[in-house]
């Protein structure tokens, strides 16, 4: 089943810290139950997002490569 | 991972850019996993608080005369990372508190004038931050 995305977050040729500060500040807005998809290709992002929402006690739906540099993340707030 | 309990407190002493910088983005790192962070600045960390502080800021090693922070900036730019306001700013953005130091602002010769208003949250002295500090399980002094 395809997932609708609330929001989307683009991180792309953003640096450490910023792609977590757009996740978290895009958490901070959604409603409950709310679809985010963050996007990017800064490499220790896409393994530190998923730490900052396991923490906050939120299940990734999907994440994967779109290619050999660029990310995904889907998750539900 | 329970977020209960869980609470960060940073004391800025230093006046460094890089040092300013590393405080600020830990804090935003706690702050992207909603743990609550307050930083206190203090001595020489005041001077970045006032307005332009954090263009003024030296490099805690060779700044010589501005050329390394000026160097650091071009690196900066070429990489994308963020500048020390734009650190500051998504901060306070996320939630996270700054509070200054005001028996040291005496010393200092700083007055709450001086200080930028949309970075200071609060004012206060060490009672302020041991009773931050004692519900923290991680402190830092930088």
């Amino acid at each position: 089943m395809e997932l609708k995305i609330n929001n989307l977050v683009d991180c792309a040729g953003q640096n450490c810290p910023m792609p977590l500060v757009h996740t978290r500040e895009a958490i901070m807005k959604a409603k409950k139950g709310e679809v985010i998809k963050v996007t990017g290709n800064h490499p220790p992002s896409f393994e530190e997002i998923p730490m900052a929402l396991e923490a906050m006690g939120i299940k990734i739906e999907e994440k994967g490569m779109l290619n050999s540099l660029d990310w995904y993340i889907i998750f539900r707030v | 991972m329970s977020q209960e309990n869980k609470k960060a407190t940073i004391i800025v002493h230093s006046g460094d850019f890089d040092k300013i910088m590393s405080a600020f983005i830990i804090g935003n790192g706690f702050l992207a996993m909603a743990v609550p962070v307050t930083v206190f600045f203090t001595f020489w960390g005041l001077k970045a608080l006032t307005r332009r502080g954090f263009r003024k800021a030296p490099l805690s090693r060779m700044n010589f005369f501005g050329l390394g922070r000026w160097m650091i900036n071009l690196k900066m730019k070429k990489y994308n990372i963020a500048q020390l306001g734009e650190l500051a700013r998504s901060f306070r953005r996320l939630g996270g508190k700054i509070i200054a130091c005001s028996m040291t602002m005496q010393l200092m010769g700083i007055r709450e004038k001086d200080l930028d208003p949309e970075l200071v949250s609060d004012y206060g002295t060490v009672g302020k931050y041991c009773y931050e500090a004692k519900d923290s399980n991680i402190t830092l002094f930088i």
